[in-house]
């Protein structure tokens, strides 16, 4: 077995899905890349949940954009996840916007784009529709459900949910629900966008314009909040962006002055040009208001009482956005109730984005992880 | 796993009952875990700070929890565990005093293994005026991991006044049990407690 054996589908389902705020999908369509392959037991399936903006391609390189994976460095042939001995599903949420249905997509009913009439979904929501596609490829038990900040939540929605259905939870960079703090980023970010006058209330699309502004300043204050001070002081310190051979003197202007800015500009820029701003208002409420304690009169411990699967979770020293004390919080519920945990804290020096970079120590864990699994498995 | 069998793990397996909990605390690469589920049905997790025993721990599969103990044992509730293994570790932990009341609280029994400072051997190379080097403390004095070196009489004083009790004790030296003159003649010493 080799190659990546990368498979596209897009997977349409018919039967309604209630969703947790009441209202229910009449009809949806998933997309979703596999990679590797299942096996004649089908025990060896491995589900990705992506974050905020990724989506279902997650390993190889896309043969017309050039683009890699956004987890490529994690999963693949002789990878810590290794498509030669599993079979990986990568799958954009519902509500996303990389051609699972969405605000973009057309509303059947009015033959309109949904934008801001497409209903509000939950971790539990996308868990719900996860399991459908499960079905789908008659898949009974994953052998492991893997994702890092919001995939995190996932993970450990599935050990809730389906907790027959899954016999590896892995969470990484994650939390068991979102800080005051961490909320209040996102709602700066949701105003950005919906204070700019391109938004038309979630139906830019009938106007055809983008509230690209808005869409530039919730990149630029998310993206802060996934590197480590000292990861940006060591990037751009106090640097101004100049050619090379110019003078290092100020400009006194308000154009680009320092590296850092000129940094999150660009980063801003390329985010406007392929997020959809429904979506973030959509994801980011899907952050906001995950909690499965809230059930439990806050009490996480009982929350995850019912869990069958082994954990694993991983945190970053330097994250503070999804900082080590909040994984710290999975694990004491899940050693509260003897659920098997293993439990590592990387030193790494890059904040909340060191889930997505190469770490030796973070992919060594997991490689090791992986192939114990497969051990089991055989 | 190591091929030899370090000396105190039979004797503590020996305090461990089947189908019972355990939390082995600076578990290292894991060879203690690994010994004591190959012999009885134990639930097991380990703690541990060194990334690469945190790595040796899952290769074997072994459910690990990577902290520093001298944060103490917030992770852990009252009385949530069987039994609390604390092995040869007790002498590299700042927090002495802290770390054993933690034990005691999350243990309903706890066994904490360390060597004896106070061997023969150990009081011939101090009167020779060297630190001692021997099997149970194998590092110079310049790169020792061990933080407080104590003897067998020290551990006793120590448990009687902060509230541990004694419930058992093996003394061994090169793998043997010494049934007199502990103090000189033990360089390891394993304790049963828990809570008085």
């Amino acid at each position: 077995m080799t190659g990546l054996n990368t498979q596209s589908y897009s997977i349409q389902f018919n039967e309604p899905l209630a969703l947790k705020s009441g209202a229910q999908l009449a009809s949806y369509s998933l997309e979703v890349q596999t990679y590797g392959q299942l096996n004649a037991n089908k025990t060896n399936a491995v589900l990705i949940c992506h974050a905020l903006n990724a989506s279902h391609h997650v390993a190889g390189v896309d043969p017309v954009t050039g683009k890699a994976g956004w987890w490529d460095n994690m999963i693949g042939p002789g990878k810590p996840l290794d498509t030669d001995h599993y079979f990986v599903i990568g799958v954009n949420n519902l509500g996303s916007c990389f051609g699972s249905t969405g605000p973009m997509s057309i509303n059947p009913e009015t033959n309109a784009p949904y934008g801001s009439k497409f209903p509000m979904v939950t971790v539990e929501d996308w868990v719900g529709s996860q399991a459908r596609l499960a079905d789908y490829f008659g898949i009974q038990k994953f052998a492991a459900v893997m994702g890092g900040s919001l995939g995190g939540m996932q993970a450990l929605a599935w050990g809730i949910q389906f907790p027959e259905r899954v016999e590896h939870c892995l969470i990484i960079a994650s939390a068991a629900s979102l800080s005051a703090q961490n909320i209040a980023f996102n709602e700066i970010a949701r105003s950005a966008i919906m204070s700019d006058p391109d938004f038309h209330e979630g139906n830019y699309y009938a106007h055809q314009v983008i509230p690209r502004r808005g869409l530039r300043v919730a990149r630029m204050i998310g993206h802060i909040t996934y590197l480590s001070n000292d990861d940006m002081a060591e990037k751009f310190g106090r640097d101004l962006k100049r050619l090379q051979g110019d003078p290092q003197d100020y400009r006194f202007s308000f154009d680009t002055e320092f590296e850092v800015e000129s940094y999150l500009r660009y980063q801003g820029e390329k985010f406007a040009d392929y997020f959809d701003a429904n979506t973030y208002l959509l994801i980011t409420r899907a952050l906001d208001y995950f909690d499965p304690a809230k059930n439990y009169g806050g009490n996480l411990s009982k929350a995850l009482a019912a869990m069958q699967s082994k954990s694993l979770v991983i945190s970053f020293t330097t994250d503070w956005r999804f900082a080590p004390e909040r994984s710290r919080e999975i694990v004491k519920a899940l050693l509260d109730k003897k659920h098997s945990v293993t439990y590592a804290e990387i030193d790494a020096p890059h904040g909340h984005d060191a889930f997505l970079l190469d770490d030796e120590r973070y992919h060594g864990i997991l490689r090791a992880y992986f192939s114990k699994i497969q051990k089991d498995l055989a | 796993m190591s091929t030899k069998v370090r000396a105190d793990f039979s004797a503590i397996a020996n305090w461990i009952q089947p189908n019972s909990s355990l939390l082995d605390l600076g578990c290292g690469d894991g060879d203690f875990l690994e010994y004591i589920r190959a012999q009885k049905k134990v639930q097991t997790y380990g703690v541990e700070i060194s990334d690469l025993s945190v790595l040796a721990c899952v290769e074997k599969g072994l459910d690990v929890i990577q902290q520093d103990l001298e944060a103490g044992l917030a992770l852990f509730e009252n009385q949530s565990f069987d039994m609390v293994v604390l092995s040869q570790t007790l002498q590299t932990i700042h927090e002495t005093e802290s770390i054993l009341n933690e034990i005691v609280r999350v243990g309903k029994e706890c066994v904490i293994s360390f060597p004896n400072f106070a061997h023969w051997s150990h009081r011939i190379d101090i009167l020779l005026g060297r630190m001692p080097v021997s099997k149970t403390l194998p590092f110079d004095w310049y790169n020792t991991p061990n933080v407080r070196v104590l003897t067998i009489a020290d551990f006793e004083a120590l448990a009687s006044k902060i509230g541990i009790k004694i419930l058992d004790r093996v003394i061994l030296h090169d793998g043997k049990e010494i049934s007199w003159g502990a103090n000189l003649l033990g360089s390891l010493a394993i304790y049963r407690v828990q809570s008085a």
